[in-house]
This record gives C-alpha cells, structure tokens and sequence, in this order.
C-alpha cells in the first residue's frame, strides 16, 4: 500500500508534500543528533568542549580521547582503557552467537520437520523464556555458576547467553523452516536420508537467510547485554558494557566527556557497523522477534 | 506374490480412529487408486504404506515381505508427493540421482539410470535446471524421475496432479497412464478426483471416514456402487437421489414417481424384482445417472426397460458435447443429459426417455445397495 | 457387492518374512527427541526450575548468603514497607505508560509519513531505526551528556541565547525518571515504527480503493479503515514495549545510576541494589517474583483476551 492520491488542487497537495517532508526531516535530525554530538564530543578537547556547545562543530580535531578511552581511560581502579573489556566481550560472544545458532538451528529442525507427540508443547514451554524478566533467575543463576566453576569466566557468559537465547534462536528457526513442506523431509527419508543427512543436505542449504537474521539477533542482544555481564563478571572480566557504565560512572578526577562519548562509540560501533552492513536482517530479525506472542 | 498386501490396518491418533480395518491386496503390476473426500484416510494410509505414519495395528506387507517395523528408506518404495517435493537447493540431475547417492550406487551407474531416466521422462534438456527455473508440468515430471530412478517394488503417489492447472492435469493423466503400461509398475495412486481415479485405475478403492466403502473396477464401481456415498462420489454430475416409495402393477414391482401432477410408474427389471420384495410400500432411494435420461431418440421402442415419460425442463446448461436440463422428479431436482441438438428450452415440457436397466436402489437408512 | 478384501490366491497369508527393528532404528526413532532434550532440559531447569528456586528464596530470611528455611511473608511486608520500592513502582507506571505512549504514537506517525510515498525511505527508515542496533548503556551515555545541565543542552539554549531556559530533569529528583522516558523512546520508537510500517504495507489493496469508490478522504481512509486495521501491530508493539518497560535496567544505570538518590529506581535496579549490592538476598528475590508476576498480569490477559478475539472472528 503507499499514499493515496486525490482529486484535490495541485497547490494543497504540494503544500501537504512539504508539511511531510518538513516533519520527516525533522524528525530525522532529532534521531541522529545524539549520534552526531557523540562523534562530535569525542573529537573535541576539554577547552573546546566546555567553551563550545553541544552541536558545534569540532574546530581541531584530535583523537586523543579515543586513544584515551582505548587504553587508558580508568573503569573504577583499573586504568587500562576498554581495550581488554572488548576483546572479553568478543571472546563470549561470538562463542555464544554460534552455540545458539546451531542449537536452534536443530530445534527449529526438529519441531518443525519431526515433530512428535508433546513437542508443540515443548515449544510452547520454551517460549516463555522470551518474556520472563531475567531478574527472576539471576540469584539461582549466580549460585549454579558457582557450583559449576566457571562464575566471573568467558565460559559462564557464554553458557548464560546460550541458555537465555535457546527461546529466540529456536523461535527464529522454527518460524522459518515451518514453511518449508514437510513433503520434503519424507521424499528424503524415502530417498533413504536419515536424520542429520537431511539437515545437512536439504535443510540447511536452505538456511542461509534465516542464519543471517539469527546470528545478527543474538550478535546485538549478547554484545548490548548489560545486567548479565555486570552481576556475573567482575574486574577485569567485564564486558564492554560494563566497563563503559563503570567508566562513565567513576567520579574521581575531572569529568573527561570526550573520553565517554569516544568510550560510547567504541562501545556501540559493532553492532552499529552490523546495522549498516546487513540492516535489512537487522529489521527482519526484530519483526520475527515481535511476531513470538 | 502380490506387491501389496494390508492386512486389517488401523490407525488411531489418541482417541480418534482414523482408518479401522482395511484390507487390500494388490498385485504385481497393477494400478490401485485409493478415492475420497478429504479427511477420509487415504493419504494417512499411503503414509503407512510407505513408513512416514505408524501403524496402529494390522499389517503391511511389500513384496511378501512385511514392513511394520521397517523405517521408509528399506521398504523398496518410492513416492510422488503433491507439492512434488524436489531439493530446492539441488539441480534436477542432484535430485534425480540423491537417493542413489545416498544409497551408494557407483556414479557411472547414477548417471546411466539419470540419462535413462531422463530419456523416458524427455527432460534431458533439464537436467542441469535449478527446480525453481521449472514450470509445475516439468517439476512434476522431475518427480516423476526421482521415483523411477529408484526403481522400487512400488510407486506411491499423493495427488500428483492437484497442483497443476486443468488441462496439464488432462496431459499428464495420459502420460502415468502410458508409463504405467510401458513399465507394468504397481503403483498406489491417492487422488479426491474421481475423475482421475477413473481413467487412471485398474482398480478403485473408495474410501470415507476411514473405511473401504468398495474395492473394485471402474467400470463396476460406476455402475453396481456399493452404497449411496460411492454412488453420489464416482461420477459427473453426480447420480440423482429420489425417494420414492416401492409399488406393485401389472405383477411387477417398482418405484413410483410423479411430475407434478403426472404420476410415473418405473418397474424394475426382472433381476432385481426379488430383493425389492421386501420393500413393497416401503421408501426407496432410487439412483439414476443423469446418462440414463435423455432425449428421445428412435431405438427407444426396442428395450422393454426404456420407457418415455414428458417432463417440465426447468434448467438449460449446454456443456458442448452435451446439454445438462434440470426436471422435477418427486419434488426432488434431477440432471439429464440430452443431446445439443435436442432443443431443450427452460419452461417447455420435454419428452425423456428413460433406461430402466441400470437404476439403482438404495436403503434410506443404512444407504448400502438394495438392488 | 466387492468389498475390500480380494485375497490374491496362492499367498499363505501366515508366513510372510518379517525383519524387525534393529538397533540403528531405535535410534533413528528416538533422535528427535535426542535432539531436542538438551533444550527441553534447560528450559525446564533454568527457566522454571530457577523461578520456583527464586519464588522459594522470597520466603526466606535469606541477607548475603541463601537460607533455606521458610520464613513466610517476611519479604513482601519487608518489600511494601519499603519506601524505596514504592518509589520504583510509581516511577514503573510513569516510565512505563509515557514509553508506551510516546513510542506507539511517534511510530504510527512516523510510519504513516514514510507511507506517503516519499523518496529515500530506505534511507529515512534506516536513521529512525539505528538507534535500536545500540545498547541501552551507549544509549544512555549520550543523553546522559546531552542532558546533563552544565554543558548539556541547557549550555547550548543559554548559548543561543535563551537566557533563562533550564532544563535539569536529569538532577531533579522527581523529574529524572521523564529523562529514562526521553532517551527510551529516543531508542525503541523506531522500531514500533517499523512494525506498524510492515502493517501499512500489509493492509488490502482492494478495501482502500472500495474506500476511495466510496468517496473517502484520505484522512478518513486512515483513520477509520486503516489504523483499525492495525490492531495486531498494536498489540504486539504493546506487549513488546511493556516487556521492555518492565526490564529496564541497563538504561536506568547509565543514565540517572537511580539517581538523584532513589529518584529514578525502576524494580528491576530495586533488585540488583538489593540482591547484589546490599545483599539482601530474600528482599531482592522477592522483588524479582514481583516483576515477574507484574509480566504475568500484564501479558496474560492481553494474550488472552487477543487469542479469543481471534478466535471469535
């Protein structure tokens, strides 16, 4: 469906043309004007920053803040910048994003092509682990890393990020291959393809979409997650998100808010550079997330 | 040894009974169509047959070997479904050789069997096509060929043509049918058109509500119908339905009818005068196929069982070959067919003539076949 | 009449050769649920498992470390005696309504602008959406600038010229919980957006030209055969926005840290202060059981009331 065009006057409907764009633009520099003043902080001293204002361009530019927020930059004791928190959130997530994938992958597989008495159930079951506030797990969960020695590890994030994105990777993957006819899986089985010959060889070429969505879902959840990473790593184990709030948040010494936009940035450039590269997976991923009631 | 043996078959899913008790044999080479309406078990049956569903109870057997307990891939069989089912992601040479890859016959002998098989079907100029690049005809062809690549004991097709428009469907009819007859393959052919259950089959088994309802040839499906379903089913435009009540005259029994004010007397031919004795002055349905009325022609005098009766044309439908006219019979609307040339006109009065020898009479209560 | 069986003759129906399972077929039978079983497991076990594990805390006393020895409602009277957890309810409803509000109104208009056939819509759609790629926590450090009243955009008004403009929600106890609303809606209305945008795309070609054969204007066309047609959209951008609304945590921290004080507490950082930093294990537990009875209270009877409006129609 698009607009709808109307007997009227040329004048009122080019006047109507403006007012919409006049709104849209608008609208449109509100949205970007924190990520310019982002930008723009980050490659402004302090001097130019107190004396300057918000939106004014930066006069010299200098990467010092970056470099700052990079490798120097304290986050509570610790003065090493965010370099290491970055490579520790690399280091779980891309673990995490591929497990859960594949995991769901297999679900979606199962639920949709061999379904057996009790697995719609099962399904149903799952998908409350979309909408339960994960507060509600945190304390058990907090105890169980501990039993199982792997508490404030890359691996304990990693299990914890499989096990709560288990729902959503299944939910994709299910979604997608409940289009694909049944009939094929039983014209392979008759061909003679048992269970994991038909994923790999029919199933899984078909994929190629759906895994792109997936991957990119799980790749922005788990690398924005925040309330994981801060109750279950400490110190230098810290995810970025973590480290960036504690570098915001520390109080000694004169506020550097060219170091946290630069900080921000760093922070927020990954899953930036994936919504630029592949937004239209992005967008897909959030609908059929939205799609789960 | 027969191909296909199924043996008092059940099916439940929980509570409901999905098939209860079938029992067909069938021979080598032969052509067995499995007909009815939706949900009344026949593709749950192909399913079984070919291992995709599990049996309740009862047994099946391929080859004289029984397969309860085998998984599909060892049963010998191969299927066509409806939606065809070919490997998207495979070219039509992959799919037709997958199931031999996978059983691992040599690749100099996978390509033997695609290029036969490729001949046979004439979709040698395919064979390297994506399955998206094809219209539904050549899909349909390409499964076709991954079936018969296999070479089975059996051919299973789900509705092979549901998916094709009306006249390819007419098209590929007569070819299965020829590849039938060139091959002498057996296959099991579940269709909801009785047309193609028809012209396809050796034999037909009409089914409703889990139940074999008649087993048999087309010819004699069509007509010695076993009951009222199957009679209604097989068949277009369906046979008419007419209560009437059983009579006596002259000595004979049969059926009275009237048109309007006009009362018609039917008798029944002499075979049939016994099983009706039970039912003189009893309520009857009487089938008759709309072939069965038409225009006078000048043979009429000869057959004692042809008699002419005029009747009120209400409805005028010319379907090319023949023109369809709607009458009243017993206040019940009934189909005849008449030649074009006729000149049946709506709200004229027609002269019919009527074959007595092949009614059919139906009990009103259980709907089996009296006479 | 023929019916069914025809008995082929010269079969003895008895001895037919029948191979049964092997040990292989087994285990083809059972691999789906094989397959399956390890998700079923920890669903079970760490989802519901851990929610009754959690419901069975809040009835502890349990302070730094878990006791297991019930105490009965000593929590929740512990809870709705505590001021500070009433603070987080009342800023819940307020976050959460003004969220919901300005989300789902700013979506629809913003989708219904892009729906006027407006060139670079892809590139539009692409600036309204970005803001969801990023966390909460970036989110929130940059409106923490932007608000902040030293240098912020009080600064730059004052700069401007608008000499006596203030803007200090973001220290104002009472008034920072309206800043979480502005950098909230800031990052999710885009994506409402674009739900109800995929919705616009979705409606019937033919009921708008029966419109339009009607004679209805287009804003007519829009507001009474259109919008209601989004219903479902609706729905599910609400039930999305308030699961949002009810998590919110990491936005909380990163822009206000709670504060003025406790100002701008939501539950969800009610239970990570008291869980984990003043460790009051059975108060932060029997929090968390709150939250998730208000998701419980909030999403069934939409769900439900939904589900059987379908099945109706």
């Amino acid at each position: 469906m698009t607009g709808y065009e109307r007997t009227q006057s040329v004048g009122a409907q080019s006047v109507g043309r403006l007012i919409v764009y006049t709104l849209l633009i608008l609208f449109a520099l509100y949205y970007l004007m924190p990520l310019f003043v982002m930008v723009a902080t980050s490659v402004k001293n302090l001097d130019e920053i107190r004396a300057g204002n918000l939106l004014a361009l930066p006069r010299a530019i200098t990467f010092e803040a970056w470099a700052k927020a990079w490798a120097s930059a304290c986050t509570g004791v610790d003065c090493s910048g965010l370099k290491g928190n970055f490579m520790n959130s690399v280091s779980f997530v891309v673990p995490a994003v591929v497990i859960s994938t594949l995991i769901g992958a297999f679900n979606g597989y199962v639920l949709t092509q061999w379904r057996f008495r009790g697995s719609d159930a099962m399904f149903t079951l799952l998908l409350v682990g979309c909408f339960i506030p994960f507060q509600v797990v945190l304390l058990p969960m907090a105890q169980t890393l501990g039993w199982l020695g792997i508490a404030n590890s890359t691996a304990g994030l990693v299990f914890v990020h499989v096990v709560y994105g288990l729902a959503f990777t299944t939910l994709f993957f299910r979604n997608f291959y409940v289009s694909i006819p049944t009939e094929l899986t039983k014209a392979a089985r008759i061909d003679g393809a048992g269970f994991f010959t038909i994923f790999w060889r029919i199933i899984l070429p078909l994929s190629p979409p759906i895994i792109v969505v997936c991957v990119i879902w799980q790749f922005t959840q788990i690398w924005n997650d925040f309330l994981f990473g801060v109750v279950f790593s400490s110190g230098e184990r810290q995810p970025i998100t973590v480290a960036l709030n504690n570098l915001v948040n520390t109080s000694t010494g004169v506020k550097e808010y060219n170091v946290d936009m630069a900080a921000a940035i760093i922070a927020g450039l990954p899953t930036l550079f994936v919504y630029i590269v592949a937004g239209k997976y992005f967008l897909r991923g959030l609908t059929a997330g939205a799609v789960k009631g | 040894m027969g191909a296909l043996s199924i043996r008092n078959v059940t099916k439940r899913y929980g509570a409901t009974e999905v098939l209860r008790g079938i029992d067909i044999e069938v021979d080598n080479g032969e052509f067995l169509i499995l007909v009815g309406p939706s949900g009344c078990g026949k593709s749950t049956l192909l399913n079984m047959i070919a291992g995709l569903d599990s049996i309740t109870s009862g047994e099946i057997a391929i080859g004289g070997r029984v397969v309860n307990d085998l998984s599909p891939k060892d049963r010998d069989i191969a299927m066509v479904f409806q939606s065809y089912a070919l490997y998207p992601n495979m070219s039509v040479r992959q799919n037709i050789s997958f199931g031999l890859k996978i059983r691992k016959v040599p690749h100099d002998k996978q390509q033997e069997i695609v290029a036969r098989v490729a001949k046979t079907l004439q979709i040698e100029h395919l064979l390297d096509r994506m399955p998206s690049q094809l219209s539904g005809g050549q899909r349909q062809r390409v499964a076709m060929g991954r079936a018969l690549a296999r070479d089975p004991t059996l051919f299973l097709f789900d509705e092979p043509l549901s998916n094709l428009d009306a006249k390819l469907r007419v098209e590929m009819r007569t070819e299965i049918k020829l590849l039938h007859e060139r091959l002498g393959a057996t296959i099991i052919y579940v269709t909801h058109d009785q047309i193609e259950a028809m012209t396809l089959g050796d034999r037909i088994a009409v089914m409703k509500d889990g139940v074999v309802r008649q087993l048999a040839t087309p010819q004699e499906v069509y007509d010695n119908p076993a009951d009222l379903f199957v009679a209604g089913f097989i068949g277009s435009p369906s046979m008419n339905f007419i209560r009437c009540p059983v009579a006596q005259s002259d000595g004979r029994l049969g059926v009275q009818l009237h048109e309007g004010s006009e009362r018609f007397f039917f008798p029944a031919p002499a075979p049939l005068q016994q099983a009706l004795g039970a039912w003189n002055g009893r309520e009857v349905v009487l089938g008759i196929r709309p072939e069965q009325i038409t225009d006078k022609t000048p043979f009429s005098g000869q057959n004692p069982n042809v008699v002419t009766r005029v009747a009120k044309i209400e409805v005028v439908q010319p379907t090319g070959p023949d023109t369809l006219v709607l009458i009243h019979l017993n206040d019940t609307p009934v189909t005849c067919r008449v030649h074009p040339e006729a000149g049946a006109r709506p709200g004229q009065p027609a002269t019919l003539m009527f074959d007595l020898s092949k009614l059919v009479y139906f009990d009103p209560q259980t709907e089996k076949r009296i006479a | 009449m023929n019916q069914a069986s025809a008995g082929v003759p010269g079969v003895d129906r008895g001895s037919l050769a029948r191979p049964r399972r092997g040990l292989a077929d087994y285990l083809e039978i059972a691999l789906p649920k094989i397959v399956l079983g390890p998700t079923l497991l920890c669903g079970l076990l760490f989802i519901y498992g851990f929610i009754l594990w959690t419901g069975w805390l809040s009835f502890t006393e349990s302070r730094l470390l878990p006791r297991y020895d019930f105490a009965g409602l000593l929590q929740y009277i512990a809870l709705f005696k505590n001021e500070r957890w009433w603070t987080a309810l009342t800023n819940l409803a307020i976050f959460g309504s003004l969220f919901i509000g300005v989300c789902l109104t700013l979506g629809l208009l913003l989708a219904i602008l892009l729906d006027q056939r407006i060139r670079a819509e892809g590139f539009l759609r692409a600036v309204y959406l970005y803001p969801m790629a990023l966390s909460f926590i970036v989110t929130g450090t940059a409106w923490k600038w932007i608000l902040n009243p030293g240098l912020g955009l009080q600064h730059l008004m004052h700069q401007w010229g608008f000499e006596n403009f203030t803007f200090e929600w973001i220290v104002t106890p009472g008034m920072s919980i309206y800043a979480v609303v502005i950098a909230g809606a800031w990052q999710s209305t885009g994506f409402v957006m674009a739900l109800f945008l995929a919705g616009l795309r979705g409606v019937d070609d033919a009921i708008i030209k029966a419109a339009q054969v009607d004679g209805a204007s287009a804003v007519r066309i829009y507001t009474s055969i259109i919008v209601p047609s989004l219903r479902p959209v609706f729905f599910s951008s609400l039930i999305i926005l308030a699961h949002i609304a009810i998590k919110s945590f990491d936005l909380v921290m990163a822009l206000t840290g709670g504060g003025p004080g406790f100002s701008s507490d939501l539950p969800a950082t009610f239970m990570y202060t008291f869980a984990f930093n003043r460790n009051q294990i059975g108060l932060g537990a029997a929090s968390a059981m709150m939250m998730l009875m208000t998701v419980v209270a909030i999403i069934v009877p939409m769900v439900y009331s939904e589900t059987r409006r379908h099945r109706r129609a």
